[in-house]
């Protein structure tokens, strides 16, 4: 409650708050000299003080013209592209200071003195309240932005916060003015890293519990190609493998999955998919991707395998004409074989509409007990238990460079990639406690 | 019609028989002039009309019957990438004389080159070729846009009829020993089930169907045909990916002239961009006698290194985006057209949405050439020459500083003391 005090409206109300900075004496020299006016209503109720004083003369003019001012700075932030967190973060300032005005009903002089915020608590907001309403229309522009993003970031983040802003501010203005690089394949890593793969990690921890095995399997340099069973109508499972790859791998790699034709047709979906390093499944794109050194992730089964009956739960459809063993072989990388336990039962496939399908031009519609029964509740997927196990590689570069179009060897080494991931599937089912845990 | 003083004067009008059709809106006979004095190659043993003449007639290749020098000639030379190659290559020390060729009056200075005002699509570029023993065609004058402003129409006529007549020339005149064309990357078209990267022998899962990728695709083909039939003439065809600098004058420079980018809603196209600069360059490696251990015949990409996003480009150059319905898309573009802004095909329209990226490895391995400008390099050039836009990347950095700046000052220690004071 030390900070419950009567504060003059011309001082940094922050200094008041036990913060003294070198700023608060520029911020002052810019700001017109203003009598210490009449003191506020001190501790009042503390919570909103700055904003519903009970008749306190309020700064309310120059509140209106840090709120004008805001409005500006969150008017250009919120068109660029990509500017959402300023665009938020100034909205909410603005907002502030608006509300305030209208609590005040415009009464008060423009140098009129402040309410002192009084909750102990809140006096942290009240102080950044008082600075957004107090400061000039220049300075208190970014001053009022900056405490509001301040007292949000505090609020959510905690801790360290300081430099988690800065961070993410470094983030904003790489993105904001394009000062970042993408691969050849549209493949953004900053963005993934930062964005796409934040916005799955709730899904892969909290909700599917994804426990991962043999993650030493993937090579930690040089490139590797990735086979993996194909299950649960969406390709979510796809995803999943992607993050347990970065955030289990020592190394953090990215693994660059191959991806059906359709996704890069649909819009967003496919401007999403390049830029989280996703390509077309076919032979030029995972060749030029493992002579780069770079870990494939490729789903043979195809949409075989993602749209089979329940019934058919856990067995391997064909792996296609082996095209991702001759790949291999051409490059010489390593196969690791992968297999994911749980998605297949994240929207059990009962039933296919085959028209709906062919009117929308996907290869299956599918049926689940849910979707489309709810509507866009029935999307939700089961709370599956998952196990991802990456098993041994298998090499690759001991035969020779024609091997690959050996077709023999390419359908012997397609049907061992192929049993060891059926023998894995069945091995983890049977050490599965049950679906859900 | 030969401009006075101008020592080709008396060689061209025997270019022309009387009997050659000329086209209408061409001045009847082929005008030539020399559109600067003759500079420094024609000081020495080369006395261009003299000398020309009896190499053209004798059935010899030029470069092997006089040592003195190669005689280029350019096609499209009214356009301002091809003046900038013809004072280029006059340049190089292996070449004696460049004869400029197009139908219209050039705009840019050619500076030592005779320019012979000759249209491409006619027999007549078979007598000029004979005439000056030409040993080197650079055939530039294959574009989306037509000079003269005669449209589409017009732009596929002098790019594909054009093609034939040229090549038909060549085929006949003994002399010619190398041809190099210019084509472009969208030969490969733009779609979502094609590779990522394009190498020169991906065959092509969706031809263009019109517009100029289709012209670039037609002739290309008739090069094939010529090669085939000449194969002793070393053929090169570069297939450039969108030109940009600070002179381009392409669809989608002016494209990036607008004030708003309208986009593909859901798609963010790949771009690349090959600077104006770097096709000059690698038009004369192509055009001159290659360096050792490097091959300067056959098909190659030619783009900057790297990639950029529609997105990025648009962000770099601080314009604002705004994101059109795929069904809507051709409607803005063809009241856009409608509306003289800007020429928005459809193949562009597909390139904003799918985007396309060459492999260059052939270029550096094969042909030896390097780029002086990536992709985000030639970008940056190109947007330094226009205005910053109304999101201009200083302006939106100065404000994220700012707001930096100011979290930056509270100190996340201070609050935690508060805290713990309070």
């Amino acid at each position: 409650m030390t900070d419950a005090k009567v504060i003059p409206f011309g001082e940094d109300p922050r200094r008041r708050s036990g913060r003294s900075r070198s700023r608060a004496a520029s911020q002052e020299q810019r700001r017109p000299p203003s009598a210490p006016g009449a003191p506020g209503a001190a501790g009042a109720s503390g919570a909103d003080a700055g904003a519903e004083p009970s008749g306190t003369p309020d700064a309310s003019g120059d509140a209106f013209r840090a709120a004008s001012a805001e409005a500006e700075v969150a008017a250009p932030s919120a068109g660029a592209p990509g500017a959402d967190i300023p665009a938020q973060g100034g909205g909410r300032s603005g907002e502030r200071p608006l509300r305030a005005v209208g609590g005040t009903g415009g009464a008060g002089e423009p140098a009129g003195g402040t309410p002192g915020p009084g909750g102990a608590g809140k006096a942290r907001r009240g102080a950044s309240r008082g600075s957004s309403a107090a400061g000039g229309a220049d300075g208190g522009r970014a001053d009022g932005l900056a405490d509001a993003l301040g007292a949000v970031a505090d609020r959510l983040l905690g801790g360290p916060w300081e430099e988690k802003v800065a961070a993410g501010l470094a983030f904003l203005r790489r993105r904001v003015t394009g000062d970042y690089e993408v691969d050849e394949f549209g493949f953004d890593a900053e963005l993934t890293d930062q964005v796409l793969m934040s916005l799955l990690r709730p899904l892969y921890e909290g909700y599917f519990r994804v426990e991962v095995k043999g993650i030493e399997n993937i090579p930690s340099q040089g490139g590797a190609l990735v086979v993996s069973n194909h299950s649960g109508t969406l390709p979510i499972d796809a995803l999943m493998t992607q993050v347990a790859v970065h955030d289990h791998h020592p190394a953090g790699r990215h693994l660059r999955l191959l991806a059906a034709d359709l996704v890069f047709v649909l819009p967003l979906v496919s401007e999403l998919a390049r830029k989280a390093g996703h390509t077309l499944a076919c032979a030029e794109d995972a060749q030029l991707l493992l002579e780069r050194g770079e870990v494939v992730g490729v789903m043979p089964e195809g949409f075989k395998g993602i749209g089979k009956p329940f019934s058919e739960r856990y067995k391997l459809q064909r792996f296609g004409r082996g095209g991702f063993v001759a790949t291999a072989l051409r490059t010489g990388v390593p196969i690791v074989p992968c297999s994911v336990v749980g998605a297949e039962e994240i929207y059990p496939m009962l039933g296919n509409s085959r028209t709906l399908a062919r009117l929308l031009g996907f290869p299956y519609f599918p049926l689940t007990p849910t979707f489309p029964w709810l509507g866009p509740l029935g999307l939700v997927p089961l709370p599956t238990k998952w196990t991802i196990q990456f098993g041994e590689p298998i090499p690759t570069s001991g035969y020779p460079p024609e091997a690959a179009d050996d077709p023999m060897l390419v359908f012997n080494l397609t049907d061992q990639v192929r049993e060891t991931i059926q023998h894995t599937l069945y091995e983890l089912l049977v050490e599965r406690r049950s679906v859900f845990f | 019609m030969a401009f006075p003083g101008t020592a080709a004067g008396p060689l061209v009008p025997g270019a022309v028989g009387p009997g050659d059709r000329v086209r209408a809106g061409v001045p009847r006979g082929v005008s030539a002039c020399v559109a600067a004095p003759l500079g420094r190659r024609r000081g020495g043993t080369v006395a261009c009309v003299p000398a020309s003449i009896p190499r053209g007639g004798s059935g010899q290749r030029g470069r092997k019957a006089l040592n003195v020098g190669k005689v280029v000639l350019v096609t499209g030379a009214a356009r301002q990438l091809a003046a900038r190659f013809v004072r280029r290559v006059q340049r190089e020390p292996e070449v004696a004389r460049v004869v400029a060729v197009d139908v219209h009056p050039p705009e840019h200075d050619l500076g030592g080159a005779e320019f012979v005002r000759a249209d491409i699509r006619q027999p007549v570029i078979g007598k000029v070729l004979a005439r000056s023993g030409v040993d080197t065609v650079v055939h530039l004058d294959v574009s989306g846009t037509s000079l003269g402003g005669g449209g589409r129409a017009q732009a596929k006529e002098t790019n594909v009829i054009g093609t034939m007549q040229l090549l038909g020339a060549c085929q006949k005149a003994p002399t010619v020993g190398r041809v190099v064309v210019k084509s472009t990357t969208s030969v490969y078209g733009s779609a979502p089930r094609d590779p990522a990267v394009f190498t020169e022998t991906t065959p092509v899962k969706s031809l263009p169907s019109g517009g100029f990728p289709k012209d670039a695709v037609e002739v290309e083909g008739y090069v094939r045909g010529f090669a085939r039939r000449r194969p002793d003439v070393a053929v090169a065809v570069l297939r450039f990916a969108n030109i940009l600098g600070p002179n381009a004058d392409t669809p989608l420079a002016e494209y990036f002239g607008l004030p708003v980018l309208p986009t593909v809603l859901g798609y963010d196209p790949r771009l690349q961009f090959v600077h104006e600069d770097d096709v000059v360059e690698v038009l004369v490696v192509a055009a001159t006698e290659p360096r050792r251990g490097t091959l300067n015949s056959g098909t190659f990409n030619v783009a900057g290194d790297g990639v950029l996003l529609l997105s990025q480009t648009a962000r770099r150059l601080g314009r604002p985006t705004v994101p059109v319905l795929p069904p809507a898309v051709t409607w803005v573009g063809r009241t856009l057209r409608t509306a003289g802004v800007t020429d928005f095909s459809a193949e562009q329209i597909r390139l904003l949405t799918h985007g396309r990226v060459v492999d260059t490895a052939q270029m550096r391995q094969v042909l030896g050439f390097t780029p002086a400008y990536t992709t985000a390099e030639t970008f940056a050039d190109f947007a330094a020459s226009r205005h910053p836009g109304l999101l201009s990347p200083a302006r939106v950095a100065g404000l994220v500083d700012a707001v930096a700046a100011r979290v930056g000052d509270r100190g996340g220690k201070d609050v935690r003391r508060e805290e713990q004071t309070t």
